[in-house]
């Protein structure tokens, strides 16, 4: 395709008006010449084709635009806006167009200044080769050629994917050090045209890989080591979940803890249009924490798109498909990814901003009418697939929204609700009373099946909605008003809740959780949730379930199966057993199915 | 050598339309009618049709007054003579002092790379123990009080600028009363805090446009200042105020309204200057404190919502106090485990009896029987109000924590405040019912 050039016409805004020469496609990225004699500033800054009409296209710039004027000259790269993917990914940290922060700041210091851009991937460093296609082999896109080792993990060289043809491999190159721009393969087509492949490709961000056999239901729970989710909500490999609430009850908070415990191979952060200073606390504190499972470093196996809250909007819109396309390489390498996304109400603000400069009609609350479905199709390149070499790998994404006023009511929230498979909703009042993590037992759902026995946790829920009903009623009628029966229920709701779905971010031992200690907890208090308890009176119910509250707390924080842990859970056993008399007449049939 | 312009081709609102060629976006320009001369900024380029935002405002500007394109963006000067002076919001000394015209510098620059930036780690002492000892104030955190109006903010924000530990403060003043500008100058000249202070204000009379700039003419003198090792505090009355400017502009020039009216890139707006809150590694710091009134006192409203999501935390003016709940200091947990042993499990402890105290409250005033726990919680009450949360309260932290213990020991047995018993044994007043002689 030939180069299509242009002049700028109009600036609104970060919406520029170009006349062009030649053929511009949608989504082709442009790079507008800024050169201001009046400052001597002469800069190239990115920019995307986001509208054609009449002979003009109107760019979207991912820049500031001060100084732009009229006649300022317009290159169009005859590329889509695109990221670069090969090994050296993992561990960096890249701003929404994939420019690696750390580098930037080498070059301009403490600020972004506008038009620098820097190769997202290290043209210098040398990669350990190891050739698995031979001569001869027929090879289609997404097909190994090769391995690397990138940190913990066996990256697979893989014929690009924006190759679509059958072709049969020509040469390879020997085992041994290459860079990523090493001619590592030629491939012949079934024109006999020769093709060099390296050890990198481009792929453009808003299309979704699609280079796997079959995407499959996802089933498999994907532990997050957090009790209530887990249990109660859980997240499935391959799955969808959003995370909305009012701001200060605790969303990033939940992000970061679930970026660290997550059962997977890799996480991807992208923290877009969000604070800066809690990347930060990601950025410094990552490379010093130890994945447990793996005994490396958990920078090791994240990559982090930042795009803050002051960067400009246009990148921000582009951020979360930059972290989504990265999520789709790896998972073709056979690998559990697991995208964040802080916060999606922030991209969709981003294209609001952008409708409303283009004068689209708005729809509600002024987001643009498209909003719906452009929410859908990012969170359906979400999924758990298996690959041609028979293994699988799985996209899971995790959003979070910031909905205006902290009202679910609001067009992105309930965009999002439509798309995803559980929905985990914070709240303002548990967040207040420092229950935390403040996900809301009662609103929240999941449609994945759990790790636990359904039936066990169904039960558990129904004791908090009628435990909360007794409370709620309470508030009414005193607790003079209520019967010991229903007493005890309340009761048991507020222990459950305080014991179970609280959790203390903070205690080295309770702040993750894993998936064989959930079970067994869950069914000691399962236990107590379906015994019949004979108390004389309210006030010594209460006690008693005051204390066993204490010891239940600090069997939450003692060593998985230590000493103190075996001596509280006997403790407890004890105290329960007491006061036992008989079972619940609504457990019985569970109760028994369970046994049997 | 430049081009004059003399034919403005539309007047709306305080936007004029001009035929021009050569013209850069957000450069500025300078209009001169009869009633006078005033800057403007190129907000829209349309082939060589150039919008401009006067910053006077559109009023009486006739269609033959004349346009110069300056060739620049909008700059302020930045030297030490800048220290003690006052100024509007279009970076005109309001002071009768001399115009500063050397060493200018663009505003609204762009973002600090976030791979540059560091884990705060300083605590700004202020003296006044809802802050301190509850929610702690930290170098280059961005924080706002939401009040309604009548409350005393500004009061507090004057208090602040006086007596927090910091080099600098630089005041953005957004439609401020008139008389609300002359108390805060009045405290600070009184107060000699004069010399280490800068002015940029804008009161509710002047030209609305005006009041979009003061924060950006604020926080780029803030930066130059702190990548100068100073640093620097900056206070921002009113947020509301800025917010609703932004608003008016936005719908004279026909944007489509996003919420209540506010355009859609309130949020992107509002986080550009919080966002300006940052340590510099091995130079100052910027930190934020501004105020956000709460329309109806509703905490939902687009602006205060906005801010929420954007600050690191909040504080609740409420009743000329700062409210202990729904007040936050988001980066409070980084410096108060290094300031006292006890600090932390008081704040906590403190913070569980006055929870009592609201719900002893409440069943007292519905008419329940009080018990002696209810009455000891009442008495809590009442003290920590009067000798913690009242405004007039100026004491440094350790004092504070000092008079907490006391509070706690006029009012309780050690075992019923739930505190640690190794702390309660070191800081317990005398270990006895009778506290006031044991006070230092």
């Amino acid at each position: 395709m030939s180069q299509a050039s242009g002049q700028v016409v109009g600036v609104n805004g970060n919406m520029v008006s170009v006349q062009m020469d030649g053929d511009v496609s949608l989504n082709e990225v442009g790079y507008i010449l800024l050169d201001d004699p009046t400052t001597g500033e002469s800069k190239r800054l990115k920019s995307e084709v986001i509208r054609i009409r009449g002979g003009r296209a109107e760019l979207q710039v991912f820049e500031m635009t001060r100084g732009i004027g009229v006649n300022d000259k317009v290159e169009f790269s005859g590329q889509l806006l695109a990221v670069e993917l090969g090994p050296g990914l993992l561990g960096r940290v890249y701003d929404g167009l994939q420019n690696p922060l750390p580098e930037l700041a080498e070059q301009c210091g403490f600020f972004l200044d506008r038009g620098v851009y820097v190769n997202a991937l290290n043209r210098a460093k040398k990669w350990e080769f190891t050739p698995k296609a031979r001569v001869g082999d027929s090879v289609e896109r997404a097909d190994t050629l090769g391995t690397v080792p990138e940190g913990m993990f066996q990256h697979r060289i893989m014929v690009p994917f924006n190759l679509h043809r059958q072709y049969t491999v020509k040469s390879i190159a020997k085992s041994g050090e290459y860079t990523v721009d090493d001619e590592i393969a030629v491939l012949t087509d079934e024109d006999g045209t020769d093709i060099s492949v390296t050890m990198r490709f481009e792929w453009p961000v808003k299309r979704a890989i699609d280079c796997y056999v079959e995407r499959h239901r996802p089933i498999r729970p994907m532990m997050t080591k957090v009790r209530i989710i887990d249990t109660f909500f859980p997240v499935a490999f391959g799955g969808t979940y959003c995370i909305p609430g009012p701001f200060g009850a605790g969303k990033t908070v939940l992000q970061q803890i679930t970026s660290r415990n997550a059962d997977v191979d890799i996480v991807i952060i992208a923290a877009c249009g969000e604070r800066a200073g809690e990347v930060v606390e990601t950025l410094r504190e990552f490379p010093e924490l130890l994945d447990p499972r793996t005994g490396r470093t958990l920078m090791e196996r994240t990559v982090i798109i930042c795009n803050t809250s002051s960067m400009p909007v246009a990148a921000r819109e582009a951020s979360v498909y930059t972290a989504v396309t990265i999520a789709e390489y790896y998972r073709q390498m056979g690998l559990n990814v697991l995208l964040l996304a802080d916060s999606t109400s922030r991209w969709a603000q981003a294209m609001r901003e952008m409708s409303g400069r283009l004068e689209e009609i708005p729809g509600e609350e002024a987001f643009p009418a498209y909003l719906e479905s452009v929410i859908a199709s990012f969170y359906e390149r979400a999924g758990l697939v298996s690959l041609k070499d028979g293994g699988t790998g799985s996209v899971t994404i995790g959003g979070t929204v910031s909905p205006a006023g902290g009202n679910f009511e609001e067009p992105v929230t309930q965009a999002t609700l439509k798309v995803v498979g559980a929905f985990h909703g914070l709240s303002r009042e548990r967040s207040d009373a420092r229950r935390y993590p403040a996900i809301d037992p009662l609103e929240s759902w999941s449609k994945y099946p759990g790790s636990g026995d359904p039936g066990m946790v169904e039960y558990a829920r129904d004791v908090l909605h009628h435990g909360n009903e007794v409370g709620q009623m309470m508030k009414v009628v005193g607790e003079e008003g209520t019967s010991l029966d229903d007493y005890i229920w309340y009761l048991k709701g507020e222990f459950t809740d305080s014991v179970y779905l609280q959790q203390n971010a903070f205690d080295p031992i309770d702040a993750a959780v894993g998936s064989e200690r959930q079970e067994y907890c869950f069914g000691i208090l399962f236990g107590l949730l379906t015994s019949k308890l004979n108390h004389g009176n309210k006030d010594e119910a209460r006690n008693w379930f005051a204390q066993l509250r204490q010891r239940f707390l600090d069997l939450n924080g003692a060593q998985w199966r230590s000493d103190s842990f075996k001596r509280l859970e006997s403790e407890i056993r004890d105290t329960i057993k007491e006061k036992r008399a008989g079972t619940e007449a609504n457990a019985m049939d569970l109760v028994g199915k369970i046994r049997s | 050598m430049k081009k004059v312009y003399s034919k403005i081709e539309s007047i709306a609102g305080n936007v004029i339309t001009v035929t021009a060629e050569d013209v850069r976006y957000g450069h500025l320009a300078m209009v001169t009618s009869a009633s006078g001369s005033s800057l403007a900024e190129v907000i829209r380029l349309a082939g060589d049709r150039v919008s401009l935002q006067v910053f006077a405002g559109g009023r009486g500007i006739s269609t033959g007054d004349e346009v110069v394109f300056l060739g620049h963006a909008m700059r302020v000067s930045f030297t030490d003579n800048l220290l003690g002076r006052i100024f509007d919001g279009s970076g005109k000394p309001r002071d009768n002092g001399p115009r500063l015209e050397e060493n200018l510098v663009e505003i609204g620059g762009p973002s600090v790379n976030p791979a540059m930036r560091i884990i705060p780690r300083n605590m700004i002492r202020t003296g006044i123990p809802m802050i301190d000892l509850f929610n702690s104030l930290v170098e280059s955190q961005k924080l706002p009080i939401f009040s309604v109006s009548g409350e005393p903010y500004n009061e507090l924000l004057a208090r602040i600028a006086m007596q927090a530990e910091v080099d600098m403060i630089i005041l953005g003043g957004m439609g401020l009363k008139y008389d609300d500008y002359l108390y805060f100058r009045e405290v600070l000249e009184e107060g000699g805090a004069m010399s280490r202070t800068i002015f940029f204000v804008h009161t509710a009379s002047d030209p609305v446009v005006e009041c979009l700039l003061v924060p950006d003419l604020a926080l780029a003198v803030a930066e130059r200042f702190a990548l100068k090792g100073r640093k620097v505090l900056v206070l921002l009355s009113d947020m509301t105020n800025f917010s609703d400017s932004m608003k008016e502009i936005a719908i004279t020039m026909e944007q489509v309204p996003s919420n209540r009216g506010y355009p859609g890139d309130l949020y992107t707006q509002l986080a550009a200057r919080y966002e300006k809150a940052v340590d510099f590694e091995g130079a100052g710091s910027i930190t934020i404190v501004g105020v956000t009134t709460m329309p109806g006192d509703d905490v939902t409203h687009p602006v205060p919502d906005n801010t929420g999501y954007i600050t690191e935390g909040q504080y609740y003016l409420r009743n000329g106090r700062i409210e202990p709940f729904g007040s936050l200091s988001r980066l409070k947990q980084l410096v108060n485990k290094d300031t006292r042993e006890d600090h932390r499990s008081l704040m906590d402890g403190m913070i569980t009896l006055y929870a009592n105290y609201k719900e002893s409250m409440e069943k007292k005033s519905m008419g329940f029987r009080m018990s002696e726990w209810d009455l000891k919680l009442l008495k809590y009450g009442e003290l920590f109000e009067r000798d913690m949360m009242d405004l007039s309260v100026n004491i440094p932290l350790e004092q504070a924590l000092d008079r907490g213990w006391q509070i706690l020991a006029e009012c309780f047995d050690p075992a019923e405040t739930g505190l640690r018993t190794e702390l309660v044994n070191k800081f317990w007043p005398g270990g006895c019912t009778e506290p006031d002689e044991e006070s230092a």
